[in-house]
């Protein structure tokens, strides 16, 4: 997640300040992993300095900086660029996973229990996000949602290399 | 609650009572080709269980023995302290009219009779008064958002409605356990979700322990615990020393 610029497309919508800014991240992107302060200031430090943002003269208020920050035109040019930019499609063929189900058949250990306890793994944190799905807002369920169809896929991986263990050992044991 | 703090089930923090319904070492075979080897797996009081594996692994035959429609030809089924596998076939089926409740991926509905019928015909065959019987067959459907559609036939609806019919039947019982087998199959992703929250929610609701056999890891996280069946024999993955 790129904190700049999901900040700075807040800001596309409506000048903000620091502390509005904070609580909206931490809204729409910070599900478990709120937004320190010191990042929202040290970042529009930077973009300021960037040129990306403006800041106003410092106002009296609540919290510790009234600064409102307002996006410029090089900052909108910047936001309207990266989501135009589809993410890189990763191949995952380096996979944590698969390194250690050939690994294990390569040293002789229990890659089918290996391969069991993950799967159960995984299917913990499909319960843990079904029930966020359930009780949770809109926000909630679709980040839910795109947790377990990327977990759904790798259950896929493993219940197919699973049945295809024996294959897989007989071409990276040494003959 | 965020998406690193789910609360943990009810179901793995209270102290386990003893099983509901178990098979011990059962095996099964069709002809000469064996579905289940020496397949054992126990289910607790008000737990939901989901059974999962490739085609073929023997996850139906599985459900079939445990709701007394297979008898294993090896092993052993109790069900709440009685031996299911060697009761009479009339005895059987009793039970399975009364104790049990089914939701099949598809068919087992009447599809010219309507809704309402379809959900009260278990109470009829069981000599309920139709009064009666259509009272409490309304009253599922209402629960299972269906109240609308009562008159409508069953062969007319959408899939999901059909599916919401026949877990409002296999309800409307008031069984101790309802057998699923693949009940959203047939369903595309979002109305199986509804379908599933719906069947799990109102057996929670009513104390009742579920046994889903599924494919699909989705509707087994709704599930409070998976077994895995391979080659007719069943993986309990977190027997193998994986912390819950």
């Amino acid at each position: 997640m790129s904190v700049p610029l999901a900040l700075l497309g807040l800001l596309d919508r409506e000048p903000s300040y620091g502390y509005d800014l904070k609580r909206d991240y931490d809204t729409y992107f910070g599900r478990g992993k709120p937004l320190p302060f010191g990042q929202v200031y040290a970042t529009l430090g930077r973009l300021a300095r960037d040129g990306k943002v403006s800041a106003g003269q410092s106002e009296p208020g609540a919290g510790p900086d009234r600064k409102r920050y307002a996006i410029t035109p090089r900052g909108r040019q910047e936001v309207e660029a990266w989501l135009a930019e589809p993410v890189a499609a990763e191949p995952y063929l380096q996979t944590v996973l698969f390194t250690k189900v050939v690994l294990a058949l390569m040293l002789g250990h229990d890659a089918a229990g290996y391969l069991d306890a993950q799967r159960a793994t995984h299917m913990r944190r499909m319960r843990e996000l079904a029930e966020i799905r359930r009780g949770g807002e809109l926000v909630d369920m679709l980040l839910a949602d795109h947790g377990m169809f990327h977990l759904e896929a790798d259950l896929r991986w493993i219940d197919a290399t699973s049945a295809r263990l024996t294959a897989l050992a007989e071409t990276v044991r040494p003959a | 609650m965020t998406l690193n703090d789910a609360p943990v089930p009810a179901s793995l923090i209270e102290p386990a009572p003893g099983p509901l319904i178990e098979a011990r070492a059962i095996s099964r075979s069709y002809g000469r080709t064996p579905a289940l080897r020496e397949a054992s797996v126990s289910v607790r009081p008000k737990e939901i269980l989901a059974i999962m594996g490739p085609s073929g692994s023997g996850k139906s035959t599985l459900l079939h023995c445990l709701a007394g429609i297979f008898t294993p030809d090896a092993g052993e089924v109790w069900f709440d302290g009685r031996r299911l596998d060697t009761l009479k076939d009339a005895e059987r089926s009793e039970l399975r009219r009364t104790a049990f409740g089914f939701v099949f991926q598809f068919g087992q509905l009447v599809p010219e009779l309507t809704a309402a019928d379809n959900v009260a015909l278990p109470l009829l065959l069981g000599r309920v008064r139709r009064r009666q019987a259509y009272r409490r067959a309304l009253s599922w459907l209402e629960r299972l958002e269906l109240g609308e559609l009562r008159d409508r036939r069953t062969g007319e609806l959408s899939g999901g409605q059909a599916q919401r019919v026949a877990i409002a039947r296999a309800l409307v019982m008031e069984p101790k356990i309802i057998f699923a087998d693949e009940p959203t199959g047939a369903l595309d992703s979002l109305t199986g979700e509804k379908v599933m929250d719906l069947l799990v929610g109102q057996a929670r609701q009513e104390g009742a322990t579920v046994i889903v056999v599924t494919h699909d890891a989705r509707v087994a996280a709704s599930a409070d615990r998976e077994v895995v069946v391979r080659d007719g024999r069943v993986t309990d993955p977190y027997a193998i020393g994986v912390s819950r």
